[in-house]
């Protein structure tokens, strides 16, 4: 099966959950539905949302949470 | 002087000018930095400097044992907390103390105690200042509120009392929604946060956010005049003046001397700001909070007395008296800040993190330039966005704005979507100039796309 990647959109810091107090938006494994929110993005205090867009199912997770990101860089392995 | 070498802990436009300040008083500086911040201008600037972790601010300049930590390793006597990330945590203040270095700022115990609203507010009522009319303390019945409503009148806002940043709070205009929506709002509060508890407060509606500088050193307490900071987006000020030309010469007086008289009851070291609302309509002003750290804003303040603000806090920190009188202090001319933002004023504010490619800072008689931008810089996407902030003074305000418009045309960032548009925009509107507006004005203006943005 061919495997995809959704990109970062913008630098910044990545986070997997809405909230800290909240479950990962999504895990290894789940489906995915193209436009659907994945993760989120701060960049200068501002939350941008990362919406996948391919449809497939969920192989890795290639950035840790709370890590930082650069603009373009592969965030999520996707097979579809 | 006490301090030899002052740690700067803290980034960008506000680093660079603390460790000028320093240098003038011939202070060594160590400049505090994350991995984003290597290459910085502070970083370039200051004698020494030290990595004190990742990117994020969580793990870099908010992580107390790591700034803590490094100061001590560099061999510093002070730590300047500048403005956001640690200035106003108490811990922060208190850990410093521990470790034995001066904390440029007031003690942990003022932090403590002008940071939480309701012991600000019970330190303002002991010092005779107005606060927003509320009611005292918690409301638990419908019968005691009609009576808080019967004092305060109409429009009020209902809050919860374990609530904050701006949730369960409903504005009411009349008894006949209050009777409705007081019991209501009291189950929500008991709902959403386990307490029913509501307070009532008078809405000022169309107010001004007028602030008095002050400078104390633990047993004098002078100010330094007012700054209106009344153009906000999102609560985010834009635009800042002194003096605010609203103020009548009797209302200035009665207003900054209020704020002496907290700042005094509080013995309070450091530069310091009195956040106050402003009526124009009934000339009452209502303070609401004080912010225990140089503001953002300083330079306007500046401009018009020929104070150095940083200077004298690094001075009163190192253990030295205020040497200057109240009536040494005057004001000369008119002074205008504008932020200069990583936002794109034409796509919603959206952040910019880009690169410099070419700067061109904009100078001459009157105009300084507050940054650390280079060309070259890549602004890093991790900590606000405000990447400078011009500073214009001149005899009259009606000087001062046309000073602004050049200054703002020679200001090219190359490369980067910066807020110039809406300031080039604000500085010719005709509400600007008569200095009508009030703290939603901005926001009025942006939903009318009355602005020209590009």
């Amino acid at each position: 099966m061919a495997q995809t990647h959704i990109l970062s959109p913008l630098p910044g810091t990545y986070y997997r959950q809405p909230a800290p107090d909240q479950p990962p938006y999504k895990n290894v494994g789940d489906p995915v539905t193209v436009g659907e929110v994945v993760g989120l993005i701060e960049v200068m205090k501002s939350f941008i949302e990362v919406k996948s867009e391919h449809g497939g199912k969920i192989v890795a997770f290639l950035i840790e949470n709370e890590e930082p990101v650069m603009a373009g860089q592969p965030i999520i392995a996707i097979e579809g | 002087m006490k301090i030899k070498t002052l740690f700067i802990a803290n980034r960008g436009e506000i680093a660079v000018r603390i460790i000028r300040a320093a240098q003038e008083l011939g202070i060594r500086t160590v400049q505090a930095y994350s991995a984003a911040d290597k290459d910085s201008l502070a970083v370039r600037l200051a004698d020494e400097a030290i990595d004190i972790g990742p990117a994020q601010a969580a793990k870099s300049y908010l992580n107390i044992p790591a700034v803590v930590a490094a100061a001590t390793r560099s061999g510093a006597d002070a730590v300047h907390p500048g403005y956001g990330f640690l200035a106003e945590n108490a811990d922060f203040a208190d850990a410093v103390e521990k470790a034995g270095l001066i904390f440029v700022g007031p003690t942990g115990q003022a932090i403590r105690l002008m940071g939480d609203k309701v012991s600000a507010r019970n330190a303002a009522l002991a010092a005779g200042v107005p606060v927003v009319p509320g009611s005292e303390g918690r409301v638990d019945d419908l019968l005691t509120a009609r009576d808080v409503v019967a004092r305060l009148g109409f429009p009020v806002m209902i809050k919860a009392a374990a609530g904050g940043g701006g949730r369960g709070i409903r504005i009411v205009g009349d008894m006949e929604v209050f009777e409705r929506l007081m019991p209501q709002a009291r189950a929500e509060a008991l709902a959403a946060f386990g307490d029913g508890g509501l307070f009532i407060e008078k809405l000022i509606e169309r107010a001004r956010h007028i602030e008095v500088q002050v400078l104390g050193d633990g047993h004098d307490v002078i100010h330094c005049f007012e700054r209106d900071c009344s153009l906000q987006r999102r609560r985010q000020k834009v635009w800042e003046e002194a003096p605010s030309v609203a103020l009548p010469a009797r209302v200035r007086e009665a207003l900054c001397a209020s704020a002496i008289a907290l700042a005094k009851a509080v013995r309070y070291r450091g530069a310091g700001t009195l956040e106050y609302l402003y009526d124009d309509a009934t000339q009452a002003f209502y303070f609401i909070e004080m912010n225990t750290r140089i503001q953002v804003e300083h330079p306007v303040t500046e401009m018009i007395t020929g104070l150095d603000l940083v200077r004298l806090m690094i001075q009163i920190a190192g253990g030295e008296r205020l040497s200057l009188r109240q009536d040494e202090i005057r004001v000369r001319g008119h002074s205008i800040q504008v932020r200069i933002n990583a936002e794109d004023p034409a796509n919603n504010f959206a952040p910019f993190p880009g690169k410099v490619e070419t700067l061109m800072t904009p100078g001459g008689n009157g105009v300084r330039f507050d940054t650390m931008l280079f060309a070259g810089y890549q602004i890093p996407p991790f900590y606000d966005s405000l990447l400078g902030k011009l500073i214009v003074w001149d005899d009259t305000r009606d000087r001062a704005l046309a000073r602004l418009t050049r200054a703002l045309r020679e200001l090219e960032i190359g490369g980067c979507k910066t807020t110039k548009p809406l300031h080039l925009a604000l500085a010719e509107d005709p509400e600007v100039r008569a200095a009508t507006y009030d703290t939603r004005w901005l926001e009025r203006r942006l939903d009318q796309n009355a602005l020209r943005l590009t």
